[in-house]
């Protein structure tokens, strides 16, 4: 074992962590002040019920050695996950930093849903969800699985995690169905500064989660590293340059959305492409998540906070185009277009295709499956009124005016549950 | 002229806004209200703290119109703003003494009648 791996790890894993509250920020800022603490607890719950589930029999599914489909119950309970090496790293290590990815691609599923997906089935659904879909694509791609075997290129997750949840995102919006809202009223970000506060947090994250994937300090975290800063620049700069060609003003929102973008392009090229090569991807990747933003708001699809505009396609874009920029002259490994070897793309374009098709279909089944056992969306009178109070009595935003404290001896109040008994009601408050 | 003045909930909002332009209601102001009318409290949790909100949050919606305008006003409010729950609100109608548009000094009837002005 490298007491510099070690450290380089240890520092990524908790970089990798704060992008969790970081997209709790994100997404938060982007929905209405009712619905403010509901969307970023989407994110924050990640942190508890998943993380467990992922030490339980996650990592095991996903990195126990296995078939080519998903690994095996070896490491289940953390079984045989001790300080011993791996790699150069100790394996419990690697296990907890792979764990901050799977509470990241569960969290990034719920800016499809927000403002009316209730918070108990949520919980349910990501718990699900990490064990069904995201272990075994994160087994084909990292652990030994067939898309390993097909030399797909995927450095720090673009298709495990960004197209992996982007289209989870796709099917979860068209299951729970739009906001009753939707299409005939305005819903505004309630606080951008938010947004901006929890975009600079998740690049700030994010050098763990390209340079960490190195899974050491060497060359090669250096080489991520150095692209995951200036390809979210290139997108920046490409955004402001649209922004300013279609309307004369350059967005807050947009150029926190343009970092994100830029973030999801260059994950699955951090290590395998150069600086140059990062600059020139994450420009390009801009466009058409871009183009799909401003699409997808005229569509009936309530895909809320964007998750397959910014997530999907950008991931998808950033894929396929590892496949032309990849160059052994800076990675020392796979060749792309560029230098020689077309065939990548074609071998980047099946695996993204494979996981969307995958985790589409497994949602779908998820979520119609806990349908039958629980009501998975919140009554209409429930949506006007915010998930805030409804779900979590709680509010976001209150100057406490008109609170009576109520005694924990009184019967009429103490331990009553007023969501539930609004949503049992068909949402009458 | 009358000074309508309607409390509803903050979630009817967006709603009655829109019946009221398309009933070519143009002049109004709203406010950000508290207020209590009967309805259920929600009881709220915060770490060991229990307590019931005894205030609702509500918004208030002020519009002068002359006077053949008051009956379309208040029916197109009662339609949008109501849920058939406790806590839908409540419309008063007052007479008004006197209107007098700042810009232009007109006054009363003038005064309440809209002027769309020219888009830029």
């Amino acid at each position: 074992m490298n007491n510099a791996d070690i450290a380089w790890l240890l520092v990524s894993t908790a970089l990798v962590l704060l992008m969790t509250p970081a997209l709790g920020f994100f997404y938060g800022g982007m929905v209405r002040s009712k619905n403010a603490l509901n969307t970023m607890m989407m994110s924050f719950a990640a942190l508890g019920p998943v993380a467990v589930v992922w030490a339980l029999v996650g990592y095991s599914l996903a990195f126990a050695p296995g078939g080519p489909a998903v690994g095996s119950l070896a490491h289940a309970g953390l079984r045989g996950v001790g300080l011993n090496a791996h790699g150069t790293i100790p394996h419990l290590l690697f296990m907890a930093y792979q764990g901050t990815f799977a509470i990241l691609t569960a969290a990034l599923i719920s800016g499809a849903v927000v403002e009316r997906l209730r918070f108990s089935a949520y919980l349910a659904f990501i718990m699900i969800w990490v064990v069904a879909v995201y272990a075994p694509v994160a087994h084909w791609v990292w652990g030994g699985g067939f898309l390993t075997t097909l030399g797909a290129l995927d450095f720090a997750g673009g298709t495990v995690v960004h197209v992996n949840a982007a289209a989870a995102a796709f099917v979860a919006a068209i299951v729970v169905g739009p906001r009753k809202d939707y299409g005939r009223h305005a819903m505004l970000p309630h606080n951008v500064p938010f947004t901006l506060l929890g975009a600079g947090l998740l690049w700030f994250g994010w050098f763990g989660f390209n340079a960490g994937s190195a899974l050491a300090a060497n060359t090669t975290a250096v080489l991520a590293f150095v692209n995951t800063l200036l390809a979210p620049a290139a997108a920046l700069a490409t955004w402001t340059v649209l922004d300013l060609a279609r309307e004369g003003r350059v967005t807050a929102v947009g150029a926190a959305t343009a970092i994100v973008v830029g973030l999801v392009a260059v994950t699955p090229a951090a290590g395998f492409v150069g600086p140059v090569a990062a600059l020139a991807l994450g420009g390009l990747a801009a466009v058409p998540s871009y183009f799909a933003l401003i699409y997808r708001a005229r569509t009936t699809l309530d895909d809320s906070l964007d998750v397959v505009a910014a997530h999907g396609l950008g991931g998808a874009t950033g894929a396929v185009l590892t496949g032309v920029f990849a160059d052994p002259t800076w990675s020392g490994g796979a060749s792309g277009l560029l230098t020689g070897h077309a065939w990548q793309v074609v071998i980047q374009l099946i695996s993204v295709l494979l996981v969307a098709a995958y985790s589409a279909a497994a949602t779908f089944g998820i979520l119609k499956v806990l349908a039958l056992m629980m009501p998975i969306r919140i009554s209409s009178r429930v949506e006007g009124v915010g998930l805030d109070v409804t779900e979590h009595g709680e509010e976001a935003y209150t100057g406490g005016d008109g609170a009576i404290l109520v005694s924990p001896r009184d019967s009429t109040y103490a331990g009553r549950l007023v969501d539930s008994v609004a949503v049992s009601n068909g949402g009458g408050l | 002229m009358k000074l309508i003045v309607a409390i509803i909930r903050p979630e009817q909002l967006s709603d009655v806004l829109e019946a009221l332009f398309h009933a070519e209601v143009r002049g109004l102001t709203i406010s950000r209200v508290q207020g209590h009318g009967g309805e259920i409290e929600h009881v709220e949790n915060y770490r060991g703290t229990t307590v019931k909100m005894a205030l609702a949050e509500k918004v208030r919606i002020e519009i002068a119109v002359s006077n053949h305008f008051v009956d379309t006003t208040v029916n197109t409010i009662l339609a949008a703003a109501r849920t058939g729950e406790v806590g839908d609100g409540k419309i008063l109608v007052f007479p008004i003494e006197k209107v007098y548009r700042i810009r232009t000094g007109e006054q009363d009837q003038d005064a309440v009648t809209p002027v769309i002005a020219p888009s830029r």
